[in-house]
């Protein structure tokens, strides 16, 4: 998650206070790892000394708090093209399952059993998640789901590997 | 810690000159929810089957509440499925000549519940699962989503001890699932009903409050309690 990007989005809505541009960004992106105030300012700062951000006229009263920020047409140019751009759809081809897996049967040990106990360990994180969509708002669930089914997508992958355990055995003996 | 509610011990079947379960263990607590998982073919729901008393196996044991079930006669695992067991299906299977709310009240007759009866016990379950209007509905007017949510009441009912549910959402889109497993387990839960739940989707088991996974006819508890 881009910090910069994400409040140059909240100020692309409306001009905003930096107390309630970390308030916006706790509720819908922090999930549970709050946004520090350095760094809300910080990053304020910076997108300020680039051009992409002006500090309106101070209101009454002292503190950065009494700041409110406008985004400016750079900024709002850098936002639109980041969010026109698809994510990298990144293919994970090495992946640390992937090399423990490998790894085991390099050295005999024993890969199903470590299948075994990631998909629990999978399965256990998919159970969590799966109380968090059942319990929390529309919000939550969707974070759910996308976790959800990217340990789905690990799992089934799990399961394709366990059922070609033994050719990928006789591979890594070939080498 | 207490007996299981519901036990396979070294359970074995086969059809005709093909193993399906070769040694089966799996034991489930009262009140758990345990998802049975595996690929295609491995067995899990012909372990569900001998566990509910459809079929008998060639071997080993099941007991379900400190009774040795497995050497029943048909008619008595009959009435042990009638009395203590739900089912709900991939399909539904809802019987196409009947109404929604007759389909409901099914377990309740065959159990000897008199027509009325068991028909207003049935009608209470449809604004539970979101089903008001469509009492008199036939399986052929409902959606999947709507037929399946009918075939929960169904196997739930009669307030059976265990309800045995194979690949419940498989016909279903993934939202269309959620709801009914969400209706699954809360009504399950509200009545401290046990279930088994075959599934092969990790969504879906994830519902569960343990997983089993059943390869080549054995089966290996995930987490939580192991079988014995």
């Amino acid at each position: 998650m881009s910090v910069p990007l994400t409040l140059l989005g909240l100020l692309e809505r409306e001009p905003s206070h930096g107390y309630d541009l970390k308030r916006d960004y706790d509720a819908f992106f922090g999930r549970g790892k709050p946004l520090p105030f350095g760094q809300v300012y910080a990053t304020l700062g910076r997108l300020a000394r680039d051009g992409k951000v002006v500090v309106g006229d101070p209101e009454a009263g002292d503190g950065p708090d009494r700041k409110r920020y406008v985004i400016t047409e750079a900024g709002a140019t850098e936002f639109e093209d980041w969010l026109s751009e698809p994510v990298a759809a990144e293919p994970h081809l090495q992946t640390v399952l992937f090399s423990k897996v490998v790894l085991a049967l390099m050295l005999g040990r024993d890969a199903e059993r470590y299948l075994d106990t990631q998909r629990a360990a999978h399965l256990k994180r998919m159970r969590e998640l799966t109380e968090v969509k059942r319990s929390g708002s529309l919000v939550d669930a969707l974070l759910a789901d996308h976790g959800l089914f990217h340990l789905e997508s690990d799992l089934r992958w799990i399961d394709l590997t366990a059922a070609r355990l033994d050719a990928l055995a006789a591979e890594v003996a070939k080498r | 810690m207490t007996a299981p509610l519901i036990e396979a011990r070294a359970v074995t079947l086969s059809f005709g000159e093909t193993p399906a379960l070769r040694g089966a263990d799996l034991a489930v607590d009262a009140g758990e929810i345990l998802a049975v998982m595996g690929p295609s073919g491995s067995g899990k729901s012909t372990l569900l089957h001998c566990l509910a008393g459809i079929l008998a196996p060639d071997g080993g044991e099941i007991h379900f509440d400190g009774r040795r079930i497995d050497r029943l006669g048909e008619q008595q695992r009959s009435a042990l499925r009638r009395d203590s067991f739900g089912f709900v299906f991939q399909f539904g299977q809802l019987v196409p000549e009947l109404s929604a709310e007759e389909n409901v009240a099914l377990p309740l007759l065959l159990g000897g519940a008199k027509r009325a009866d068991a028909l207003a016990r049935a009608r209470a379950w449809f604004p539970r699962l979101g089903l008001d209007g469509l009492e008199g509905r036939r399986s052929g007017e409902l959606s999947g989503g709507q037929a399946q949510r009918v075939a929960l009441a169904r196997g739930l009912v009669a307030e059976p001890r265990v309800l045995f549910a194979d690949e419940p959402t498989g016909a279903l889109d993934s939202l269309t699932g959620e709801h009914v497993m969400d209706l699954l387990v809360d009504s399950a839960r509200a009545q401290g009903t046990t279930v088994v739940l075959v599934t092969h989707e990790a969504r879906i088991a994830a519902y569960a409050d343990r997983e089993a996974i059943v390869r080549d006819g054995r089966a290996t508890s995930l987490s939580g309690r192991v079988a014995g």
